[in-house]
């Protein structure tokens, strides 16, 4: 299978979080399954008037293109030209080239949230004008149609994330390889559901913090972020504390709030992203799929009910206090 | 094609868009000009915003430099707001840093620069054979080992910083993990692991004796590793004199320590002079922006959606004291007086700058080793401070691409202003009002140019040599 990969308005962290992928490497990973990476921008060997002849190739169909991998967004300003992103080299902007080529292409992937939904790069006004490939936002269309499809039908493929873990990417690509990804393995918003059916909070190591609503104040310290460190990671879709990022790393063990960047418009939370939003004091997210009153009672609840243990170890930045060793009954 | 006009794009195996335009004579480039074809408006997007939102925001900016940017963010509002780190929050951060940085320089090496080497126009030359097995793009085993080695290596990241890239871990009183003892065994051992590959695959010898090289001549004599391939590449294809520069370095100091600077900050110019970054102005004469040329707590970022055509980039022209100035590992090695960057610094051209990387992947493996000897499990690794509502910061950092500065100005507790100048908005910079060309455009100067060429290989080691960051340059 062959696949071109193109850097649109992002900042390449796609990339690079892919070079980090273990066991195998990400070059022997993809080379054995029989991904043929036709020209990528920061690791293939082309360059000038040689990738311009590939494209050309691709363009005239002498050369058959089964993955388009976009990663970025994509620029649409000034004035819709496109102009804010011209492909180097030949005078033709980004956002004509992905239209172009989109169609041509067995199947698109979206790498990345810029891809996606517009991600980081369509932040506060928006200067550049992005949009994603499918999508605005959360709204379907963006500098493709919603009913657009690749040769072989499905929509873009948004492995969203800002970055992307290694894996979601790398194990995508295996599944079209493979030719076992279909449209019911993507959630509503275009996701494959092998990572975007988990929650960042399934297996986050401050689950017992959580339960408690023993919470943080401070970055640095180990409670739950939830409550007033704006952390999302119960609304956030995404396997991060199930399969560690970088050895056994993830945001919230890093000590920082999830801040769902596998979601669309992530980048305008309305709210500093450390800092937890509330009405009278109670936070306004509430856990996915949680009525709101039960997380109340609950909340009330569990609070009373915190250990002492948990509750001076929420606002230490290491455990203050171990957990009480019960002697075998004899 | 070696008299008349080229554009060579798309420009790979940097970070980001590039795109060079030559004019050629005799055989010769005459003179460049280098677009930076991609316009994002980060500093526009943190107008208005909470002033801690830019730690979310501007590592995003670029996905190799992620962490330098973090870094020069969380101290320009340290500075913003009085506060000094905690000594052990510094220094983990430092380490932190430390790792992207080598890493980066890792990545520049094996996947983005050596490859050239593996083209069929250098078949007949005697070193061919082992460059295309070691560094055949996406298949040589060098680049197997590198990606590998790399990824180890970012298991600091792992456990310190969350993930790589796009942390929140680096903050402006310290860190968000506090490691422990168990931490600090670990990091201890990924560290050796990674000294390991580089003395059995990069240096073929201690990190030590790279370290301790100290004049051109004794490294030209190395033969080990790749390090060794290099040299004997760079000897037989004359990499000393090609793409000189105009020996004007900058660095903003890495690694700052309670104790002082891993790499000194400074200027060198013949000579080493204090740095005053009162004497920044960006001009914008030759880029697509709106205004005045002005320093950066002055400056403002108005594209102009006309692209005028006397403009040809995104990238506005930053100069001090009315100077192009290169910034990078060698600038850095410079500047802090190591005696064979020193010696590079002669040379200015290709080899040094490629040489001084390698010279710095081994100091830094050192330096990292100090940093996690260093770790007091019990400290503090965070304080706290109190973001005022008016107040102006200054972060200045040293990315493995060089000088890294953010100005941000607070007024009414919101960012009213935030400016940035990345390492190759210095290097790629475009001509200036008074028509003096940034430094790559100074360096492509002379760069050879066979017949026929349409992408010259000469210039992509030049431009390759500088490791440009374009997600970085226009931001």
């Amino acid at each position: 299978m062959n696949l071109l990969w193109l850097q649109s308005a992002g900042c390449g962290g796609c990339t690079m979080s892919l070079l980090c992928a273990e066991n195998p490497n990400v070059f022997e990973l993809l080379s054995d399954a029989g991904l043929r990476v036709l020209w990528h921008p920061a690791l293939s060997l082309e360059t000038g008037a040689e990738v311009r002849s590939l494209l050309g190739d691709i363009v005239e169909g002498r050369l058959a293109l089964d993955i388009l991998c976009v990663e970025g967004a994509i620029a649409r300003g000034p004035r819709g030209t496109g102009r804010y992103q011209m492909l180097s080299g030949t005078g033709v902007s980004m956002l004509d080239w992905v239209r172009q080529l989109a169609p041509l292409a067995g199947h698109v992937v979206a790498v990345g949230s810029c891809a996606a939904y517009g991600g980081i790069t369509s932040a506060g006004g928006n200067p550049s004008d992005a949009a994603g490939l499918q999508y605005e936002g959360a709204h379907a269309g963006g500098i493709l149609a919603p009913d657009f499809r690749g040769r072989l039908g499905l929509p873009v493929i948004n492995v969203a994330g800002c970055p992307t873990h290694p894996d979601w990417v790398s194990e995508t690509l295996l599944l079209l390889k493979a030719g076992v990804f279909g449209a019911g393995d993507m959630d509503a918003l275009g996701r494959p559901r092998f990572y975007a059916d988990h929650l960042v909070h399934h297996g986050c190591p401050k689950n017992e913090f959580y339960e408690y609503k023993a919470s943080a104040r401070e970055l640095s310290e180990i409670g739950c972020m939830m409550e007033h460190l704006g952390c999302v990671g119960t609304q956030a879709v995404g396997d991060c504390n199930i399969r560690p990022w970088n050895g056994e790393g993830s945001c919230t063990r890093g000590g920082y709030p999830c801040i769902a960047c596998t979601a669309p418009e992530f980048e305008e939370p309305r709210h500093p992203f450390t800092e937890t939003p509330k009405i009278a004091g109670i936070p306004v997210g509430l856990p996915s799929d949680m009525p709101k009153a039960w997380f109340m009672a609950l909340a009330s609840l569990s609070k009373a009910a915190t250990p002492q243990r948990i509750a001076r170890n929420a606002v230490a930045d290491r455990v203050m206090v171990p957990p009480t060793i019960r002697k075998p009954r004899r | 094609m070696s008299e008349g006009r080229l554009i060579v794009g798309p420009f790979n195996r940097v970070e980001g868009d590039l795109e060079v335009h030559l004019d050629l004579a005799d055989g010769r480039v005459r003179s460049a000009r280098v677009n930076a074809p991609l316009y994002r408006g980060f500093e526009r997007m943190l107008e208005g915003k909470d002033p801690r939102d830019a730690l979310t925001i501007t590592p995003r900016i670029c996905g190799i430099c992620s962490i330098s940017q973090s870094a020069a963010a969380a101290r320009a509002l340290a500075d913003a707001m009085g506060l000094a780190p905690s000594p052990q929050g510094l220094l983990v951060a430092q380490l932190i840093h430390a790792v992207e940085n080598v890493s980066d320089h890792l990545t520049h090496f094996n996947l983005f620069f050596m490859p050239d080497f593996t083209r069929p126009a250098y078949a007949a030359r005697p070193w061919h054979g082992q460059a295309v097995s070691r560094f055949t793009a996406m298949e040589g085993s060098a680049q197997r080992a590198a990606v590998e080695a790399r990824a180890g290596l970012m298991h600091i990241l792992g456990m310190l910083a969350g993930k790589w890239p796009h942390t929140l871990a680096i903050q402006p009183g310290g860190v968000t993990r506090a490691p422990g003892p168990r931490d600090k065994v670990r990091l201890a051992t990924h560290l050796r692991a990674f000294r390991r590959y580089l003395e059995t695959v990069v240096f073929g010898a201690d990190v030590e004796a790279f370290a301790d090289l100290a004049s051109a001549d004794e490294l030209m004599r190395w033969t080990g590793g790749d390090a060794g391939l290099f040299l004997e590449i760079a000897a037989d294809t004359q990499l000393a004199g090609l793409g000189r520069g105009a020996g004007r370095y900058l660095s903003f100091g890495a690694y700052p320590l309670a104790g002082g600077y891993g790499f000194r900050p400074g200027v060198w110019e013949g000579g080493l002079r204090p740095l005053d970054t009162g004497a920044v102005i960006e001009d914008v004469s030759h880029a697509w922006m709106l205004g005045d040329a002005a320093h950066p707590l002055a400056g403002a970022t108005l594209p102009d959606e006309d692209m005028r055509e006397d403009a040809y980039s995104w990238c506005k022209a930053p100069r001090l004291s009315g100077q192009p100035m290169e910034t990078g590992a060698l600038a850095r090695q410079v500047v802090d007086g190591h005696p064979l960057a020193l010696d590079l610094a002669h040379q200015g051209g290709v080899l040094a700058r490629v040489a001084a990387r390698l010279l710095e992947i081994a100091r830094t493996q050192i330096l990292m080793e100090h940093l996690v000897a260093a770790i007091e499990p019990g400290a503090g690794f965070m304080v706290s401070g109190r973001l005022p509502q008016r107040a102006v910061g200054v972060g200045l950092v040293e990315a493995a691409r060089g000088a890294l500065g953010h100005w941000l100005r607070i007024e009414g507790g919101r960012i009213v202003g935030y400016q940035i100048i990345a390492p190759t908005t210095w290097n790629f910079s475009p001509r200036d009002a008074a028509g003096i060309p940034g430094p790559l455009e100074a360096a492509l100067v002379g760069t050879p140019v066979e017949d026929g060429e349409s992408t010259p290989v000469a210039v992509q080691h030049v431009v390759r040599s500088f490791d440009p960051c374009m997600v970085c340059t226009v931001h």
